[in-house]
């Protein structure tokens, strides 16, 4: 089979999942406490004002007839409106989705940067104070809470030293977004050719960055650490010393080459979780991402917006596993993916 | 370089390609003609009336649209201003008169009101959009209501620039409630060409883009980011805004707000945390502002549902053991109105909100409790909101603490935001709660008609008496000029006192942070940004 086959396959096989996924939070976001109608009818609404907002919102109908409402809906690709923000939810996602992207992907290219390169060093140097130092530096970016980590570097590094510039969102005030074509401002920046823009998105981008770095350096770091152990321990590496191969050889095409496969796992799972879970880095940044978009959505019982979310969310993973797999194919020529 | 300095040099602007954005958004041109509001939650339409329009967005309706009527200023005691709900003053009318039975009022429209797009303001514009008010429901519906106004046929055009409002009964809660911010006036003509068929009052349209009158215009909207106001030059609603622009700005951490404010980097941010007050008091660099809120009390209710409770004895207990000192302290942070330790029990003036004759004495409580059958205690869970624990938590705790003092033994309850207003106001079933209600009409009865009406929504209590259904019943629409009006209202208060199914706490402020350069800052019935007298000197 091509590749083009098989990912086609993939792709397939991930229909059953999303639907699976639609039912859920359809059923889930339904089974919550709370009475949007009465929420957004307000706090002095009469029952009959918060009557006529549950016909205008097409809360009146039987569930199952809700459900083939939003059904039909999705098939044309119309995510519903979101009743908290007042904008379509496809429009709110596309809008916030690339902050959330770009701030998080930048954040697992620096923990990268220094999580491997870390973890690495403390196979090849166990036991030494570079391993001490790579334990300490785990220990702390997973026991301090995001919040706090971001809420410190704020105090030091604008507050304090007024070095960083003020945590209001994507952009100064003094700037104005460059024309969208990736989403990413930084990247919209240089692509319109408006560096002072580009440098300044990548002046907010730092801080937050880091805070959501520090956050997802542990488990990296952490499992190159033991990937390279294994490797470093295994026979083949042995092998490859004996047969008199430079140690740098050794080092980086033997032994971290099959290092990478778990890497690369905990990778894809650290992005995942670390989309969802930037919330609070989100709220000390001002950052208008997809996380406070969810959390408004679900305090308002806001279902489309909610069911909009987990959706994206879900089709996201199912690419982000199909990426991944991929590059497995890549990495380890051994590895094939069965569709 | 910093921003500010950056803007002090005066010649900025031709410092050079490096600072070519500052050209594009032209928006800190001015130093002085810019500034910048930080505030908590997000605007999610810039349309007052459509359904699900929260309250963040009523400061659009506020600085973007005029009403008909709007209020004076007055000075209060702290130095600080405040609106003054006795002045009703002209915004897009110019004169307004009573007719003899007080069953209607004619308004004539200021002769050079014209919208943004330079139409003449007419009697249709405000008509219609009365009707649209009333027409697209919800709460803008229900608070015309509170003035009288439920038909669209009560709305009458004269002529052009001549509107007429008939009253079912004569209310003295009308005129004010023409200068709420749900009774704004739309540009009819503008908003009728962007409706549809299934869409008649441009619900669609409006919620993007105004169609005002008022002293700002809408430059940007970035939902969920920030808003910008620009000036409108040609205002004719009141005196123009000492300011060119305004950018409010969503910061959703009280702690970066806080971060922000200290640093210089933002003008003003509104409503912050009592606690952030507080310490911001001591801080020389920033202007705190503590505004007290207007006809709203954080309350503890007592359920008459609740066997207990139903004991006019027990009540008054608990009234006196309530730890009001300790309870101000930690959970108001000493920011707000006592409501306790008044010195008599009958009330000597017909002001309101005033302070109950309660205070903490756990003896007294005793005593009471002891005349009762209840005076073995007895368990009772106390509620709040979650969405309020910020002064709720504190609050509960000391009252659990103090009440197992005199053998109530008080378990806590926190309900989640979206399911307070079902449990706590619809279905009325928490035997004990904390409460906040405040209403915008200014009054004593209109208080009362909301939180001590059998069946009404802030009558958490489900108190009902006769005497004070009558007293209220008398003195909602009746003027406060009455001679009647003043013993009626103390008539009601003695009623408070006595049987209290409602146990004031404190009376809240409403705190806001701000540069020392920035004047003008205004206090609001509505809680909201009204950005049209700010200043920066």
């Amino acid at each position: 089979m091509g590749q083009l086959t098989i990912i086609l396959a993939r792709v397939l096989q991930a229909v059953p999942t999303i639907f699976g996924i639609v039912v859920v939070t359809f059923l889930l976001t339904r089974a919550l406490p709370g009475d949007p109608a009465a929420y957004f009818a307000g706090a002095s609404a009469t029952p009959e004002s918060i009557a006529e907002i549950r016909v205008k919102l097409g809360l009146d109908q039987s569930l199952p007839l809700q459900f083939v409402a939003y059904l039909q809906d999705l098939a044309t690709g119309n995510l519903g409106q979101s009743i908290s923000t007042g904008q379509p939810v496809a429009t709110e996602l596309l809008r916030r989705l690339p902050a959330s992207l770009e701030l998080t992907l930048f954040a697992l290219l620096l923990s990268v940067a220094v999580a491997i390169p870390l973890g690495v060093l403390a196979a090849v140097k166990q036991d030494t104070w570079i391993d001490q130092v790579c334990r300490f530096i785990v220990t702390a970016g997973v026991s301090l809470p995001t919040f706090f980590t971001g809420l410190l570097l704020v105090y030091v590094f604008y507050f304090l030293l007024g070095i960083a510039p003020a945590p209001l969102g994507r952009l100064d005030m003094l700037h104005i977004a460059p024309p969208q074509v990736t989403g990413f401002l930084v990247l919209d920046g240089l692509i319109a050719r408006e560096w002072a823009t580009a440098w300044s998105a990548f002046k907010q981008l730092l801080l937050p960055g880091i805070t959501l770095a520090l956050f997802t350096l542990a488990p990296l770091a952490r499992m190159t650490r033991a990937a390279m152990l294994q490797a470093l321990a295994s026979e083949y590496l042995r092998t490859a010393r004996a047969a008199g191969l430079s140690s740098t050889r050794v080092l980086m095409v033997y032994a971290f080459r099959n290092a990478m496969l778990p890497i690369i796992t905990t990778l894809g799972m650290v992005f995942s979780f670390t989309l969802g879970a930037n919330v609070l880095v989100e709220k000390v940044f001002a950052w208008p991402g997809i996380g406070s978009f969810a959390i408004e959505a679900l305090v308002v019982s806001d279902y489309a917006a909610v069911q909009g979310f987990v959706l994206s969310m879900a089709v996201l993973f199912v690419l982000l596993n199909l990426v991944i797999d991929t590059v497995y194919t890549l990495i380890d020529p051994r590895v094939r993916i069965e569709g | 370089m910093n921003r500010r300095e950056l803007l002090k040099s005066a010649g900025a602007l031709t410092a050079g390609a490096a600072l070519l954005p500052f050209l594009k958004t032209n928006a800190w041109a001015q130093s002085t003609g810019t500034i910048v509001v930080m505030i908590g939650n997000t605007i999610n339409s810039l349309d007052i009336h459509r359904p699900g329009t929260n309250r963040p967005s009523y400061q659009v309706a506020v600085n973007v649209y005029d009403r008909l009527v709007t209020f004076g200023t007055k000075k209060l005691a702290d130095g600080s201003l405040s609106y003054d709900y006795d002045k009703v003053e002209p915004e897009l009318a110019e004169s307004w008169s009573l007719s003899a039975d007080r069953k209607a009022i004619l308004f004539k429209i200021k002769p050079n009101a014209t919208f943004w797009d330079g139409s003449p303001v007419t009697a249709d514009d405000v008509k219609w959009s009365f009707d649209r008010a009333l027409a697209l429901g919800g709460f803008p519906k229900v608070q015309m209501g509170a003035g009288g106004f439920v038909d669209p046929e009560q709305f009458v055009v004269v002529d052009a620039k001549t509107f007429r409002i008939d009253l079912k009964q004569p209310s003295k809660l009308a005129l004010p409630n023409l200068g709420v911010p749900v009774a704004v006036i739309i540009n009819s003509k503008v908003a009728k060409a962007n409706a549809t068929a299934a869409d008649p009052w441009a619900a669609e349209y409006l919620h993007r883009t105004p169609a005002g009158s008022g002293a700002f215009k809408v430059e940007r909207w970035d939902a969920g980011q920030q808003l910008i106001y620009v000036r409108n030059d040609k205002w004719t609603g009141g005196p123009l805004p000492g300011v060119q622009r305004v950018i409010i700005r969503e910061v959703p951490a009280s702690a970066t707000r806080r971060a922000l404010i200290e640093r210089g980097d933002a003008h003003l941010s509104f409503q912050i945390p009592n606690k952030d007050a507080q310490e911001l008091a001591l801080n020389k660099k920033v202007k705190v502002v503590g505004s007290p809120i207007d006809n709203c009390l954080y309350v503890a209710c007592l359920n008459y549902n609740f066997e207990p409770f139903r004991d006019q004895k027990v009540r008054q207990a608990v009234a006196w053991a309530i730890p009001y000192e300790q309870i101000f302290k930690q959970a108001a942070y000493g920011r707000g109105v006592p409501m306790w330790g008044g010195k008599s029990a009958k009330p000597a003036t017909a002001a309101w909100p005033q302070k109950f004759p309660y205070s903490t004495d756990l003896k007294k409580a005793k005593a009471l409790l002891d005349q009762t059958k209840f005076k073995d205690g007895f368990e009772v869970p106390l509620s709040y909101d979650l969405g309020e624990a910020d002064w709720g938590e504190p609050a509960a705790l000391l009252i659990q603490e103090s009440l197992g003092k005199i053998g109530i033994k008080v378990t806590l309850d926190k309900v989640p935001g979206a399911n307070w207003r079902t449990v706590a106001l619809v279905e009325k079933k928490l035997p004990f709660l904390l409460e906040n209600f405040g209403g915008w009409l200014n009054t004593a009865d209109y208080y009362f008609y909301w939180a001590y009406i059998k069946g009404n929504l802030f009558n958490a209590s489900n108190y009902d008496d006769p005497v004070v259904k009558k007293l209220v019943d008398e003195t909602l629409h009746m003027e406060k000029s009455n001679p009647a009006y003043e013993a009626k209202i103390k008539q009601m208060l003695q009623k408070a006192f006595d049987d209290v199914p409602r146990i004031p706490l404190w009376q809240p402020t409403l705190e806001s942070a701000m540069s020392p350069k920035m004047q003008g800052y205004e206090f609001w019935f509505h809680r909201q940004v009204d950005a049209r007298s700010y200043k920066i000197v």
